[in-house]
């Protein structure tokens, strides 16, 4: 392939591309990102080649493996354009059905379909899923419909068009001045705004300057970024370039962690073809601006998100958090001006140079602009990556979206912004979710992580949770973080424990205010919030752990005791043989009785027991009810049950 | 180098650029407690006791004055009742480490700081860095280093470095407040030092 050596060039290459493609002819997209591979995609991909072949398809039909559509939850997903198709949960013996009903027939397999849990219709297109019609997605739109390993297929649907128009038709400070008034604010957590920080660093004086990708994306249950590196990673790299032109950097990084690798291959394999096609380089599509760049793995530590900790780590040092107070844009990688930006915010720059300023900013809320993807996990229905609105609100992302909560519970709390964002209850759900708005309620935005939790979730053990997370995740340099998360943790580990003592609660407030107030960078200052969010929404949680020894969501196993209703076991045998500690007394007939000497609390029984005799219990904080007489144990069952 | 002008503890003070608010202070005899700084190293920022409060425009907040620089007409008060409270918590989250080590007590003592609130930890090394940071500042030899992170961070000699560079230096002993490295140092000799002379010894 030859080198692309200007916007005119590069616009036939790409008309030469689709001229080849018949828009007609039936594409099967299938998706290869990771929560599909785990459930089979990679044999679902190789039987529709295979099967293809074996009908003598293959000049008609393309076969790709895409990048993740974000419906992890029913995976592998298989979408058949032009006609927009979308079968779920599809394995591999479903495909010559597939190809012989729906390719050659062009009929619908019905048991394929998405339905809908609450109407049970059907729908046979992607977008009349309702998963997917509530969302707007602007950004992982296109993952579904390309091959994430094949620039060609980006350059088809109008990739690079964006980097053409701002090399050729604007200069470095139009285009600069563009993303200032789209508003774009980070999505990688605090929401700086991107422009004022890019503009920072082009005013810099020091003339060596770097654009960097933030991919050490490590929130617990937090994959969008993932999502968006293996599936469509030219448009981050296309963002990062247009970036590097506005402030004036001819080098670029991608801070990629390590746990990724399929991410790093298609983030490596994507550089490769760019520098191939001119993309990247020397003279850039003959504009003669010059840009490289280099990609790095992480090693594993959460903290390296953290601007300082990042860069110091690029460097090659231990990653930790740099004192100083100086912003990184400023003096940032090898304390040069350093604009670094999250992976989903290089990926909206684009999309702002190609359709404009004006476009983006007619998305969302007043201080939050365009859209953002969350992703959807916990207690609730459809798991996966939603891309909304700014604006829209939790309730229509958890119920419209996300179809509610599983199993007939109800909905307790939502967890935004990764370990350290904070809880919000059920009063708080017609929140419109923006930057300012979730702070304002004691969470924050973050990354974009939304961790769904039912009434069996203990909001207590949710804050020991997340600060153990932390914890483990601090990097050790400054006390407050260190120590005072370490004692935290202690604390909340206590209580969970039914060893909770009068003063913890202020105890744990006066760490907290510690924690925030001193720590040396965001991960300690904003570590408190999992504790602090509860505690504003769920105090009596607390109190009932300390005063009562009593876990309302009867969740924590220290303050719980399991317990058979003599009134509703049937004497089935069925907990009685599962019981790994032999805690259990009954026999035919013979009504259960739980040994609380013996038993370990492992919940086998609560499981086993039949949901229609719904026998044992979980109790907390009440006194065990005394056994049922010997006497009285004995079940006479009528003669039809004999 | 211009000077600057500001005002700490309600007391005018006068500065050199580049210069930090803590060395602003301690040259106008205003003390400011501090557990990891070093004039002769950079600034850590690990201990954060040195906290103040700054006003600029109106605006205040809380900075490490180890780290943050002088700026015109900056304000800088180093107690207020939250700067106390602070205080007082991070010797109370190291005490629960090194109970007695005098720099701590004494400054316990300033600050009410109860050294039994937290519950006892076995190590009594308080991570300020000082022999790690000497070492490679001043010495350039690297031969005590952190280990693991967060909590499980920890002091260590690398043995090879060590067993040659140390013998007739320890400068870092006196730097340590609370005996922590010593003890590090002794464990390190006995387990790990290769010993040349026995060696020789045996092969004879």
């Amino acid at each position: 392939m030859a080198r692309l050596n200007s916007p005119e060039e590069l616009r036939k290459f790409r008309q030469a591309i689709v001229s080849k493609r018949d828009p007609d002819n039936p594409c099967i997209s299938i998706c290869a990102g990771a929560g599909c591979v785990a459930s089979g995609a990679d044999e679902v991909i190789a039987a529709f080649k295979a099967e293809i072949e074996n009908q003598g398809l293959q000049a008609d039909v393309d076969t790709k493996g895409t990048g993740c559509p974000g419906f992890c939850e029913r995976g592998p997903v298989v979408v058949i354009y032009p006609a927009e198709i979308c079968y779920l949960q599809v394995k591999a013996e479903d495909v010559r059905e597939i190809v012989e009903q729906t390719i050659k027939e062009n009929k619908i397999i019905e048991r394929l379909l998405f339905e809908d849990p609450v109407t049970g219709e059907k729908a046979v297109k992607e977008s009349d899923i309702s998963f997917y019609k509530n969302q707007e997605r602007t950004v992982l739109c296109n993952n579904i419909k390309i091959d994430s390993r094949s620039i060609d297929d980006y350059l088809s649907i109008g990739g690079y068009s964006a980097l053409a128009k701002a090399l050729s038709e604007m200069t470095d400070l139009e285009v600069l001045a563009e993303v200032k008034k789209s508003n774009l604010r980070g999505r990688g957590g605090a929401g700086f705004p991107a422009g004022r920080k890019w503009e920072g660093s082009r005013n810099a004086s020091e003339p060596i300057k770097y654009v960097i990708v933030n991919a050490d994306e490590g929130d617990p249950g937090a994959f969008m970024d993932r999502a968006l590196l293996e599936g469509n990673p030219h448009s981050i790299l296309e963002g990062l370039i247009i970036g590097g032109y506005a402030i004036s950097a001819n080098e670029g990084y991608f801070y990629v962690r390590q746990e990724y690798p399929l991410a790093v291959e298609n983030i490596n394999l994507a550089i490769k073809q760019a520098e191939d096609y001119g993309l990247l380089g020397k003279n850039i599509l003959g504009s003669g601006f010059d840009f490289n760049v280099m990609v790095h793995q992480g090693a594993g530590a959460f903290v390296c998100g953290e601007s300082t900790a990042l860069m110091t780590s690029l460097e090659g040092k231990v990653g930790e958090p740099r004192p100083k107070y100086t912003r990184s844009n400023i003096k940032g990688l090898w304390n040069r001006p350093s604009v670094l930006n999250n992976v989903e915010t290089w990926a909206n720059v684009p999309l702002i140079v190609n359709k404009g300023a004006d476009w983006f900013t007619s998305i969302g809320t007043e201080s939050s602009k365009g859209t953002k993807i969350f992703s959807l996990v916990g207690k609730i229905t459809n798991t996966g990556l939603v891309e909304v609105p700014m604006g829209m609100t939790l309730k229509d992302i958890i119920y419209k979206i996300g179809g509610g909560i599983p199993g007939g519970k109800k909905f307790k709390a939502v967890q935004t912004g990764g370990p350290s964002g904070g809880c919000i209850p059920g009063e708080l759900l017609d929140l419109e979710v923006g930057f300012d708005e979730l702070s304002k309620a004691g969470s924050m935005m973050g990354s974009g992580g939304m961790i769904v939790m039912d009434e069996d979730t203990c909001m207590v053990d949710v804050a020991r949770y997340f600060i153990n997370f932390l914890t483990d995740e601090s990097c050790g340099k400054c006390v407050p973080c260190r120590e005072g998360l370490r004692q935290m943790h202690k604390i909340l580990t206590n209580i969970t424990a039914g060893k909770g003592k009068e003063g913890d609660i202020e105890l744990l407030q006066d760490l907290a205010e510690t924690a925030v107030e001193a720590s040396l960078c965001a991960l300690g200052k904003s570590a408190p919030n999992p504790f602090l969010s509860t505690l504003r929404y769920f105090r009596d949680e607390y109190e009932a752990h300390i005063k009562e020894k009593r876990c309302p969501a009867l969740s924590c196993k220290k303050l719980i005791a399991y317990h058979i209703d003599p009134d509703k076991c049937q004497a089935c045998m069925i907990c009685l043989r599962k019981c790994p500690a032999d805690a259990i007394d009954g026999g035919k007939k013979k009504i259960h009785i739980i040994d609380q000497e013996k038993c370990t609390n492992c919940g086998t029984c609560f499981e086993v027991c039949p949901p229609r005799f719904g026998a044992v219990e979980k109790i907390s904080g009440v006194a065990m009810p005394s056994p049922i007489p010997e006497d009285e144990r004995n079940i006479t069952r009528k003669s039809t049950e004999k | 180098m211009s000077e600057i002008l500001l005002r700490i503890d309600g007391k005018e003070v006068r500065a050199e650029e580049g210069m930090t608010v803590l060395e602003a202070a301690q040259g106008e005899g205003i003390s400011i407690p501090t557990l990891c700084h070093h004039e002769k190293l950079e600034p850590f920022g690990g201990c954060r006791i040195c906290i103040v409060e700054i006003e600029v425009r109106g605006w205040t907040r809380l900075v490490v004055s180890c780290v943050y620089p002088v700026e015109e007409n900056l304000v800088v008060r180093t107690r207020t009742e939250k700067i106390d409270r602070i205080r007082k918590t991070i010797l109370e989250l190291l005490l629960a480490h090194a109970p007695d080590a005098p720099g701590l007590v004494e400054l316990a003592q300033e600050y009410g700081a109860d050294k039994n609130r937290f519950e006892k930890d076995a190590s009594f090394c308080i991570h300020c860095g000082l022999c790690v940071r000497y070492c490679a500042e001043v010495k350039k030899k690297n031969a005590v280093g952190f280990v693991d992170r967060g909590i499980r961070k920890e002091i260590s000699f690398i043995p090879e470095i060590a067993a040659k560079e140390c013998w007739n230096c320890k400068e870092c002993f006196p730097l340590c407040p609370t005996s922590y490295l010593q003890a590090a140092y002794v464990l390190t000799e006995a387990l790990a030092f290769s010993s040349p002379s026995t060696e020789t010894v045996s092969e004879e």
